[in-house]
């Protein structure tokens, strides 16, 4: 891969810097849609919505999730501030799909003390938890 | 002058006495260590949130957002970080003084306390207490300062209160702990603020010839930001907060461990002479004896 389609991109969230190298394409959710970003993009803060992160990376492509959070990007660097932030392995199935289950029971129970949004947050979590799961085993 | 038996007994609680705080120092040592690398890993992502932070105020200049300006309520929120234990010297009357010599009137501050020492002594003086949180010391999540940043931003949301405060002893190094009071809503930077954060980021937009974009708008972005602007400072808050207890509590122990020696030292210089006068008065008394026999 040719250096100069390279750019230096890090991903920080609160515990830990979770990764810090140089790809030549990420992809994610934006509160505006999907994007892909390249080197030589615009400078740009974008929000981030929950969803599966594409790094193509030196060494082939790598996922992971992030729930939440935004993103910094300048032409040569990319900086994505997540407030949780996984890779596949660190995705225990059992408990996501615990969760998905136990949330999705609880939004259709329609309780009137239910705070939707959070019983909302929890499902999307949970779904994005296994679907990065499932697309890094097909790999 | 008390009797040998006497002085031997206070020597040796003295000298379990320091075992213990010798074991107590050790301990402390081994978990700053740990705080210090996990308040330093917040360290990045603080800085990049503050920047971005005073980068987009200073773009938007005099918007009206509710998180900028102070609501209708004269209630305080502060939250107060101390610990769960004691035996950590100044540390915990640190940060209640930084409380009971604010200024702000008894009645409107409503604490949300972490960490059980602060949360007692303040609600003896009669500080409101409106949620604690003393479980979250133990070991601090991201999700529970974002759990903490939730309840406090949907009560100013709903009018209940109109300030935010954080009090915590930030932790400069381990001998330097600095209590402190920090005003988390309304968002407040001033002019030397901004232009401290933002140095960086104008340098690159004037190298690149283009301004930042925001997508969605600023206004709409400060919307998302500025909790997670709080809920960063909070757990930067927290992650010090631990740090400093411990740097606190190694210190305290470490000077009572040296006190402890010294008492020892002292206890047994007592304990000596005791023991050779008491030697001294049985020869005398035999030699008397023996006189008064012959």
């Amino acid at each position: 891969m040719a250096e100069d389609k390279l750019f230096q991109l890090s991903i920080i969230s609160p515990e830990r810097v979770f990764f810090e190298g140089r790809a030549s394409m990420v992809e994610l959710n934006t509160s505006e849609g999907e994007v892909g970003i390249y080197k030589g993009h615009i400078p740009m803060t974008l929000l981030i919505v929950p969803g599966i992160v594409t790094i193509t990376g030196e060494d082939g492509k790598k996922l992971a999730a992030i729930h939440s959070g935004f993103m910094e990007v300048l032409p040569d660097k990319v900086t994505i501030m997540a407030e949780i932030a996984e890779w596949p392995e660190e995705i225990d199935i059992n408990r996501a799909k615990e969760a998905e289950a136990r949330a999705e029971r609880r939004l259709q129970m329609k309780d009137p003390m239910l705070n939707l949004n959070r019983a909302e947050m929890a499902l999307r979590k949970a779904m994005i938890r296994l679907e990065l799961v499932q697309e890094s085993q097909r790999k | 002058m008390p009797s040998m038996r006497d002085i031997q007994r206070r020597k040796t609680s003295v000298s379990s006495i320091g075992q213990i705080t010798k074991a107590m120092k050790l301990v402390s040592t081994v978990k700053l260590q740990k705080a210090k690398t996990r308040a330093e890993q917040a360290k990045p992502y603080f800085d990049k949130m503050y920047r971005t932070v005073a980068h987009i105020l200073s773009r938007s200049g005099q918007i009206r957002h509710p998180y900028l300006h102070a609501g209708d309520s004269q209630k305080k929120c502060v939250i107060t970080i101390t610990s769960n234990r004691g035996l950590a010297g100044g540390y915990n009357a640190g940060v209640e003084k930084l409380i009971t010599e604010s200024g702000f009137a008894k009645e409107d501050v409503e604490l949300v306390a972490i960490g059980r020492k602060g949360k007692d002594f303040l609600s003896r003086r009669g500080y409101a207490v409106r949620a604690d949180y003393s479980d979250v010391i133990n070991n601090p999540m991201y999700s529970d300062a974002m759990q903490i940043c939730q309840d406090v931003l949907s009560a100013f949301a709903a009018g209940e209160i109109g300030e935010i405060y954080v009090a915590y002893t930030e932790f400069k190094n381990t001998v330097v702990h600095t209590p402190t009071l920090l005003k988390l809503l309304p968002v407040e930077f001033s002019e030397e603020e901004i232009q401290a954060g933002t140095e960086k980021t104008h340098a690159r937009e004037a190298a690149m010839n283009t301004p930042m974009n925001y997508e969605p708008d600023e206004e709409e972005s400060l919307d998302i930001i500025i909790p997670k602007y709080i809920t960063s400072i909070i757990f930067g808050a927290l992650t010090s907060a631990v740090a400093s207890e411990n740097g606190a509590r190694m210190q305290a122990m470490d000077s009572a461990t040296s006190n402890a020696e010294e008492m020892i030292e002292k206890l047994s210089l007592q304990y000596n002479r005791a023991r050779q006068s008491s030697i001294t008065q049985e020869l005398t008394e035999i030699i008397a004896g023996a006189e008064a026999i012959s």
